[in-house]
């Protein structure tokens, strides 16, 4: 039962279906991402309260979605990786972590924007935001603890656990930022992204989230392929491949 | 069943390090009342080879199992039963040699200070019992990583170059102990750079 | 004529603080670690006591996040280094037992340590008596649960040769909701209000990670022993 799993986990397969999958993913997100954004910037109205300032959340939620969502892709292949020793996890982990890491930041700096005209400041401890850094650390640090080694296979399964470890941190963490905010500050603060949505601003939006993701699949698919090429390097499939 | 069954049995382990092929499809036996004596030069992964025997390392391919069963689905009962000497001491210098002994052999069995001590003296350090380790010579101290290999009172021996730093004297003790353990059934994997002089059933290997 | 899981418990816990005593400036340097970053902020920001009593719990929780952590690279790295940590893997225990009770001890010569002199570095900054049962209980539980957060760390990093930085870039981030809920146990406590639903999170999240902790930090030590 589990040789076909194995067989779709082995590495030219990997990189032969990542190949195949990316242009897919890149035209479709280049599809979804065109219609959310002329929907979303032009042609949904304005918010009453917030005026034209709040279209930046057509950036801002898809991106604190991925920055999460990227986690977790990458704590569940990690956690794959090292239960059942299979490397190709680890080079999905490799991967995904920088993909991730890009949108954290992404996310935070149009938050600080998009906080600059609402609080009149870039930075006010938002609890979202401070969540959101907080993440960023994880990511840094699983990032640079698979560098650290200089055995890779090490490097990956550190990571793969750190991952893990801070997966089920994640919600632990938003959890005490939010108790903490509502203890310091109150809820006369603007929250980013209320719910409650006409759907003339929430289908752009959906759109955008779907397109963010497609792209995350795109840039994922490109990178996988470099994580094997580089993995491989001594296989002959590699080398046959370079030579072709 | 393998053919060891009733001893140390390693087939086709094969570990990579990074990029390099460290142990490529070793395979070798080990019985009661037999020595192999493993030798090499450098880089050839001999200590590879003991750290994955002794359960530290887990090889990408092949077995290790004793006495029938695979290592890994036993793997406290199986470390109970060995002694390993890596080729550093392991001792704290902050500690007595006894106490050295008393802490690292005391979670093994169960064990009285008169048998540590009359272990000491077999290796020929009684006189060390109660100094601080650091202030011991590094031939001191392999004596006295020998008295803990000597004490845990293991089956299986496996020893990291357990000749560096000892003197004339010191070889000989060595190489009687490792006699008499082979004598008494037990078993040893012996890493050397150069020729054992051991009364006893062994075997000689080299990696490559 | 084999060893129980508890007798080799308290065999390591006795190693690891006999270990400890043998050297007793190694003992006292996170104590005094936490004392000079506590008198750091007094000098930095102001001498108003009003002031100072408002920063007072977040100063003393940063101090012994900070200070509980630096003692942390050691866990392991001394018994890597020579070879003992191999010995201890080997022993027929089970990692595990090793990592609880190495931990433990751990906690008891720098987190409890720094538990009991927290009341003169809380009188220094203006807490007043009547928290200090608050904030007492929640550095005990604060600090224990640091160590098991910092037992993975050091599990993680104890193969590399410059770990040090990289085990607080690691370890820090999981640590923020201890400095949020303790700090605000102690806040709450300085302030009169019920500190009982901030001392309730970190009890929760003292158990949860004393379960779960353990077993990450064996996997994590038996990946760097490879």
């Amino acid at each position: 039962m589990w040789t076909w799993f194995y067989k779709l986990a082995s590495p030219p397969y990997v990189y032969a279906a990542a190949a195949a999958l990316a242009p897919w993913f890149l035209g479709l997100a280049a599809i979804t991402v065109g219609y959310g954004l002329v929907d979303g910037l032009v042609y949904a109205p304005p918010d009453y309260q917030q005026g034209d300032a709040f279209r930046i959340i057509y950036v801002h939620a898809p991106s604190a979605w991925l920055s999460l969502f990227a986690y977790t892709s990458m704590a569940l292949a990690g956690a794959i990786a090292l239960v059942w020793r299979i490397k190709m996890g680890h080079a999905v982990a490799a991967a995904s972590a920088p993909i991730g890491a890009s949108f954290t930041v992404l996310a935070l700096v149009t938050g600080s924007l998009w906080g600059r005209p609402m609080w009149g400041t870039y930075w006010a401890w938002d609890p979202r935001l401070t969540s959101e850094l907080i993440l960023l650390f994880l990511y840094v640090g699983v990032m640079s603890l698979r560098s650290a080694f200089e055995d890779p296979s090490r490097g990956d399964r550190a990571a793969a656990l750190l991952g893990i470890v801070g997966l089920v941190n994640v919600p632990i963490i938003h959890y005490s930022v939010t108790w903490w905010n509502s203890l310091h500050q109150g809820a006369t603060v603007a929250k980013l992204g209320k719910p409650p949505m006409p759907g003339s601003m929430l289908w752009p939006l959906l759109s955008m989230l779907l397109g963010f993701m497609l792209f995350y699949g795109a840039v994922l698919c490109m990178r996988l392929r470099g994580e094997v090429l580089n993995r491989e390097r001594q296989a002959k499939w590699v080398r046959e491949a370079i030579k072709s | 069943m393998n053919m060891a069954a009733d001893g140390l049995s390693v087939e086709k382990v094969h570990v990579w390090r990074g990029d390099r092929h460290v142990l490529r499809g070793v395979s070798l036996s080990l019985g009661p009342r037999q020595l192999l004596h493993v030798s090499g030069p450098n880089g050839t992964g001999k200590t590879t080879l003991l750290r994955v025997v002794c359960g530290l390392l887990r090889p990408e391919q092949g077995q290790v199992s004793w006495r029938g069963h695979s290592i890994s689905s036993a793997r406290s009962e199986y470390q109970a039963t060995l002694a390993y000497a890596s080729h550093e001491p392991a001792l704290k210098g902050d500690l007595t040699a006894l106490e050295n002994l008393r802490f690292a052999v005391g979670l093994k069995r169960r064990v009285t200070a008169d048998e540590l001590r009359s272990a000491l003296q077999r290796t020929g350090v009684a006189a060390c019992a109660d100094l601080p380790a650091r202030v011991l010579s590094a031939g001191q101290r392999r004596r006295v990583a020998m008295a803990r290999v000597l004490a845990m009172s293991a089956s299986l021996w496996l020893l990291d170059e357990p000749f560096t730093n000892l003197d004339a004297a010191g070889s000989d003790v060595m190489s009687s102990l490792l006699q008499s353990h082979v004598a008494g059934g037990g078993s040893a994997l012996v890493v050397a750079h150069h020729e054992l002089t051991v009364e006893c059933d062994m075997r000689r290997m080299e990696l490559a | 004529m084999r060893v129980g899981a508890f007798e080799a418990f308290g065999l390591v816990v006795r190693r690891e603080l006999c270990l400890s005593f043998r050297r007793p400036d190694q003992l006292l340097q996170p104590l005094v670690f936490f004392l000079i970053v506590t008198t750091l902020f007094p000098l930095g920001l102001s001498l108003q006591l009003s002031l100072l009593r408002d920063m007072a719990p977040g100063v003393l929780w940063v101090a012994a996040l900070l200070s509980s952590l630096l003692s942390l690279d050691s866990l392991f790295k001394s018994d890597a280094d020579d070879g003992t940590l191999e010995q201890l893997a080997l022993c027929g225990q089970g990692l595990t037992v090793i990592v609880v009770a190495k931990t433990f001890a751990h906690w008891l010569v720098t987190g409890a340590a720094l538990v009991l002199v927290s009341p003169v570095v809380g009188t220094a900054l203006g807490i007043p008596g009547a928290a200090f049962a608050t904030m007492l209980l929640s550095l005990g539980l604060g600090t224990l649960t640091l160590s098991w957060l910092g037992a993975i760390g050091a599990g993680l990093t104890v193969g590399l040769k410059r770990g040090n930085v990289l085990l607080s870039l690691i370890v820090l981030p999981l640590a923020m909701p201890l400095l949020i809920f303790g700090a605000g146990a102690t806040d709450r406590a300085i302030s009169g209000t019920s500190a009982v639903g901030a001392l309730y999170f970190l009890a929760a999240l003292c158990v949860f990670t004393c379960t779960l902790a353990p077993f990450a930090a064996t996997v994590a030590l038996r990946i760097t022993l490879e």
